[in-house]
């Protein structure tokens, strides 16, 4: 428990680069050939690159259906990319085939879920299912070791070694989630993708996983991504943040920086509607219009239909990623440099 | 951990505080069917013990016996106290071995359709595509017919393959098959639905995060989560596969009349019903149609206290 905790090594542990994962959704092939119609084909996740450091938050916000929960599963394995690289700590482990030659690497890494009602098997004992990844993987001698650890991993979510025996229809949604984070522990894992681990439960309950896990990667010296739509949950955990809108990655730089200075209209959309003491009295700016479906999605910059700085070349060319300080944007307007200053309408 | 009494005392004290066993008391039909089930159960697996004759016992046969009605009719004899048959073979003797067989027959064949239905059900929801298809496919085909006709049609085949003189000695094993088989289907159908339904939940994707290959999640998860239903299909199935083994021997293709199941005994009888002997066909039929009323009523029950939509 005495590692060195606030030394962080900037080393990339995880690098994705240009991942893409499409689906299709196409109705049945007898449909088709009846109706006329083509394949239908979502671009869940279109070109994306970002990298985490070790020991580092980084958190991917967007709108419901945006890709975020999508890269996730990509990055642990539950889907795998159409295309694109994922490179842990320099091994490729993108597609299935080399991802199973580094089983070790799949022990490196953990998955917490949203659902802390369906990610816990119903018909399990607590301790059975924290053990689980402890006795598939044969980390421990005997039983009474894996009891033993069982209890320790309990304790350390804030739950007793007792609960072990109890099933998880006996604990509350926060208990539950304490439940998965313990099991996610199990095997030691360095890097945990979490996705919305917090979105379904009480706010009061929200803080304290949420505290509970940044005290763990002090403690253990964890690397997350962090998967969520709640900005305020983002800014109070993450290191770095990437905005990502209809499958592509709009936005990334450091958590301040982004909250702070932010450039992309999509950010500055999103950021505009949180509610915030400073704008008592006054009128929020709603975020405007829906997302596209991402079955049809806008040429072009997919953002064009709902942004006020669109313009032809928007409505034409997909912007291209350009570094500026603390992250990177894709957008033709800060390129063109015809953005206005943040929170100009603010002082209005 | 705890002493075996504690242990029942425990076992106990969760059983009369569950659902189930509240919803049981609730009903004197039930109750009854119960009851009735449990006697059945115990007159047929306890036969060798508790009937009065051994009805297998050639040598203890008399044909002077043959025809003898129950006790209370003229000419009824206090050892026969249903009357015999056309063997003079006690009737409640063979009623007792009858339903000793139409049971195990009915149970075995239960369990056959299960693991048959269970695994395919299994393999083709969690599989899904062509696997899933296939399966899937075959079983529609096989639903659309009824199914005594698959179950004549592979004791038609076993008998082919098997030879008349050694299809005898496998006559239980065949009808065990071959009612199972008939009833694969509802098990396959039941299960894949669930199945579709539990692979999508974060638990099974927790496992595959863990690393657990495709079949241990398969059976180590989602099994555990998918039978609820399957006990309920099994219950009613009970009773089916009884009927239909009593069918099958009906029509003379079951047992054969030396190892008489409930079946066989009322087809035995049926040939007498004209003549004035109707014991030999009425008590094995009514024993048949009670037993399957009872087991019924029971899995319709048994359905309706494990659904919480219903509670």
């Amino acid at each position: 428990m005495s590692k060195p905790a606030e030394t962080k090594v900037t080393v990339p542990m995880l690098t994705v680069t240009d991942l893409k994962r499409v689906f299709d959704v196409s109705a049945p092939w007898l449909n088709r050939l009846l109706e006329g119609k083509g394949r239908s084909i979502v671009r869940a996740v279109d070109g994306v690159n970002f990298s985490i450091n070790q020991g580092e938050t980084f958190s991917l916000v967007g709108e419901s259906g945006c890709g975020k929960s999508t890269v996730a599963r990509l990055i642990v394995g539950l889907y795998e990319p159409s295309d694109g690289s994922i490179n842990f700590e320099g091994v490729e482990i993108g597609s299935s085939v080399e991802r199973a030659k580094h089983p070790d690497i799949q022990g490196r890494m953990q998955m917490i879920f949203q659902d802390p009602y369906a990610s816990l098997n119903p018909r399990w004992r607590v301790g059975d299912i924290v053990a689980e990844p402890l006795r598939f993987r044969k980390l421990l001698p005997d039983n009474a070791a894996v009891d033993k650890r069982v209890g320790e991993l309990l304790s350390q979510v804030g739950l007793s070694p007792l609960d072990a025996r109890k099933f998880p229809h006996e604990f509350s949604g926060g208990q539950r989630q304490r439940i998965s984070i313990a099991r996610a522990l199990a095997g030691e894992p360095e890097f945990l993708v979490c996705d919305e681990p917090t979105s379904a439960l009480d706010v009061s309950v929200q803080a304290q996983i949420l505290n509970l896990m940044k005290d763990l990667q002090r403690k253990l010296g964890l690397t997350y991504l962090f998967i969520s739509h709640n900005l305020a949950v983002v800014y109070h955990v993450s290191d770095k943040v990437g905005v990502m809108y209809l499958g592509r990655l709009v936005e990334w730089a450091d958590t301040q920086t982004l909250f702070d200075r932010p450039l992309h209209p999509y950010t500055r959309m999103l950021l505009d509607a949180i509610p915030d003491l400073d704008m008592t009295g006054r009128s929020r700016t709603p975020v405007a219009g829906e997302v596209p479906s991402p079955l049809n999605p806008p040429p072009g910059c997919s953002f064009h239909p709902r942004c006020p700085l669109a313009n032809e070349r928007c409505r034409r060319d997909v912007p291209k990623a350009i570094a500026v300080e603390g992250g990177a944007v894709a957008c033709h307007a800060v390129e063109e440099n015809r953005l206005p200053p943040w929170k100009a309408q603010a002082a209005a | 951990m705890m002493l075996p009494t504690a242990r029942v005392i425990e076992f106990w004290r969760k059983t009369s505080d569950s659902d189930i066993y509240w919803s049981f008391t609730r009903s004197k039909l039930v109750m009854l069917s119960a009851l009735i089930t449990l006697i059945f159960f115990i007159g047929a697996f306890g036969a060798p013990w508790l009937a009065p004759h051994n009805p297998f016992d050639l040598a203890s046969l008399e044909l002077s016996d043959a025809f003898k009605p129950p006790v209370w009719e003229d000419g009824g004899d206090a050892k026969y106290l249903l009357g015999t048959d056309d063997q003079g073979r006690d009737l409640l003797s063979t009623i007792m071995y009858g339903s000793r067989i139409s049971l195990m027959v009915g149970f075995l064949a239960v369990i056959f359709a299960m693991g048959v239905g269970i695994t395919l059900g299994l393999v083709a929801g969690y599989l899904g595509g062509a696997v899933d298809s296939f399966i899937m496919r075959v079983a529609d085909v096989q639903l659309s017919f009824p199914a005594i006709l698959i179950a004549l049609l592979v004791d038609g085949v076993s008998r082919g393959i098997l030879g008349e003189a050694r299809h005898s000695d496998f006559a239980e094993a065949v009808l065990v098959v071959a009612i199972g088989l008939s009833y694969w289907v509802q098990y396959a159908r039941t299960v894949r639905g669930s199945v579709l339904v539990e692979k999508s939940k974060e638990y099974v994707q927790a496992a595959r995060v863990i690393g657990l290959p495709g079949p241990l999640i398969a059976i180590r998860h989602v099994l555990p989560n998918v039978l609820g239903p399957v006990l309920v299909i099994a219950t009613i199935n009970l009773a089916l596969a009884i009927i239909t083994e009593a069918t099958l021997s009906f029509l003379g293709v079951g047992l054969p009349p030396t190892e008489p199941s409930l079946g066989t005994l009322i087809r035995i009888g049926n040939d007498f019903l004209f003549s004035g002997e109707w014991w030999i066909t009425i008590f094995p039929g009514a024993v048949l149609a009670i037993l399957v009323l009872a087991v019924n009523l029971l899995g319709d029950w048994l359905r309706d206290a494990l659904n919480p939509k219903l509670r």
